[in-house]
């Protein structure tokens, strides 16, 4: 029988939510031989407001394409956090900015939180890399795809100029997240 | 390299790309939210084939340019959303009287008015059939998938081209803007239907000869000089006050879609023989329909999925084959309720529709509680 692998990625308006779920959905589909999904939902404005953007992942075609259960969430924001955490499946995973998220939700899920828009400042100069980082980080969790592909995929969707920068927050993102595995 | 020309992709993108590939040389539009990004590719791409983008003032103006650009021979096509769609039935309106081939996508948003603009919704359905006023035909195809939006936006093509009339691609706000694995077809690997032209010489070319079920249809610009008009018209395409002449013009427009049923219906059919209970779907929530079923199946339920790609011309005999020996039907849509009073014209069985207008999907749960309960 297949599996059905759900992530969401939120934040606000702007954070690169949307960019990250097309990212990981195609290290799945086009740099591994899986199926996925990407999907996105916001709000009138281009800016601001909860944003999230979800990725079905699978091993056979995958017809709903919206997440019901999800097995890892990331929230960049308070907003997004307080309103899209409820559907986290049991011995999910949240992984939440220290920064931005102050409630921290609490649920049979497992929660991980890092400051990753402060490490995008800090390490980066460059807050835009913080979905990057993620998505390092993502992957270290999850092992939802392998870090060859989800590297492929990053630097597929960057302009030449940036791919140093990002290759080097992925990484950080890898490294950031097995630091916080091993703290268990 | 097989890989090498697997996308990831929107689906206003495949539907894009679908486009150019049936050989589509003009766009005229007006962006609206969900269906801008069509545009916006075109914009990119139709100038690198020699076609021709325009971003006109309203949708009005945009439906009446791609039936201009028609009659100059080219392959045309629009985009908008609900508020542009109601706009647009004055041209469609046109098209199908004066029988010009084009396309027009609707990707479907909440409404009425400018409703929930990032919001998806079928609630057009009915729109696309009898919004424009008058008698007329209405081929409206409905795509559920990524690639499918690719393959089914060149069969609009093919079928608009082949039977000269508008051609209405309808889907919404989820697969508009969702992302799927696409592969692009190789030339010649999708049937690209092109006008029958005239083989007359021009001083005897009849625009709407009525010895023809579909009359050919000459370009402007090469010689053949002839009349066009929303007016009820004779054979030589100028107006007309004979009433036999006004009522064989319009049954004649009905009876050529009306007469090749068989080749515009497409349906997909899921476990439906023996099906117990059915749901009958269409578009985005055909998708939640599909994974309601499959799960149901392993819990032993005899539930079957029939779906739409092809809404209007309404299929009548695949749903009634369908319901043989259903004890119910469910209809989920995304509006209030408009294509169930279809179902409910044709079965004899109990008919059960589930709704949502909140701007969320109708999720395989509520399809499953609803099928369930037949079983």
């Amino acid at each position: 029988m297949g599996y059905r692998y759900e992530l969401r990625f939120s934040g606000s308006g702007g954070q690169g939510m949307i960019l990250a779920g097309i990212i990981m959905a195609e290290a799945a589909c086009i740099y591994e031989d899986k199926m996925a999904v990407q999907s996105q939902s916001y709000g009138p404005e281009s800016r601001g407001g909860a944003s999230k953007s979800e990725v079905v992942i699978s091993d056979e075609p995958i017809d709903y394409p919206k997440a019901t259960s999800i097995d890892c969430m990331l929230a960049l924001t308070q907003e997004a956090c307080s309103k899209y955490h409820k559907d986290i499946k049991k011995d999910g995973i949240l992984l939440v900015d220290t920064e931005m998220v102050a409630e921290v939700p609490q649920g049979d899920f497992k929660v991980y939180e890092a400051p990753i828009i402060e490490s995008a400042r800090e390490e980066f100069g460059k807050t835009i890399v913080a979905n990057i980082i993620s998505l390092g980080m993502i992957t270290e969790f999850t092992g939802v795809v392998s870090k060859e592909a989800i590297e492929k995929a990053v630097l597929a969707r960057v302009p030449e100029a940036f791919k140093d920068l990002n290759r080097r927050a992925l990484h950080f993102g890898f490294e950031k997240a097995k630091e916080l595995k091993g703290k268990e | 390299m097989a890989e090498k020309k697997k996308l990831f992709m929107q689906g206003n993108e495949a539907c894009a790309e679908g486009a150019l590939y049936a050989g589509c040389r003009f766009y005229a539009g007006y962006p609206i939210t969900p269906s801008t990004e069509i545009a916006e590719y075109l914009s990119r791409t139709l100038p690198r084939v020699g076609g021709k983008f325009i971003q006109m003032e309203d949708e009005i103006a945009s439906i009446s340019a791609i039936a201009g650009a028609s009659l100059a021979g080219l392959k045309s096509m629009t985009a908008t959303s609900g508020p542009g769609f109601s706009l647009k039935q004055e041209g469609l309106g046109y098209a199908c009287m004066a029988e010009i081939p084009c396309v027009i996508v609707d990707v479907m948003r909440g409404g009425p008015s400018t409703g929930y603009p990032t919001g998806p919704s079928q609630s057009d359905v009915m729109q696309a059939k009898w919004g424009t006023h008058g008698d007329h035909p209405v081929i409206a195809v409905t795509p559920a998938y990524v690639q499918e939006i690719l393959h089914e936006t060149v069969r609009a093509f093919n079928l608009s081209e082949k039977y000269r009339t508008p051609v209405l691609i309808l889907f919404d706000e989820i697969v508009g803007h969702m992302r799927e694995p696409v592969m692009l077809p190789e030339e010649g690997e999708l049937e690209v239907i092109d006008r029958e032209k005239p083989t007359c010489p021009p001083e005897e070319y009849l625009p709407y000869d009525a010895g023809y079920e579909i009359p050919p249809l000459a370009a402007f610009g090469e010689g053949y000089r002839f009349h066009v008009t929303g007016l009820n018209h004779k054979d030589d395409g100028f107006p007309t006050n004979d009433p036999e002449m006004i009522q064989e013009g319009i049954k004649r427009i009905i009876r050529k879609i009306d007469n090749n049923k068989e080749d515009i219906w497409k349906n997909e059919e899921h476990y439906i023989d023996g099906a117990e209970v059915v749901v009958f779907a269409y578009g985005s929530t055909a998708r939640s329909a599909k994974y309601a079923v499959r799960e149901l199946r392993k819990k032993g339920v005899k539930a079957g999925l029939l779906r739409a790609l092809t809404l209007w011309p309404f299929p009548d005999e695949a749903l009634k084959d369908a319901c043989q020996k259903a004890r119910a039907v469910v209809v989920p849509e995304l509006n209030l309720g408009q294509i169930v009073y279809e179902v409910e014209r044709l079965v004899d069985c109990h008919v059960e529709g589930i709704y949502r207008v909140d701007g969320e999907p109708i999720n395989p749960m509520q399809i499953m509680e609803a099928m369930e309960k037949y079983s």
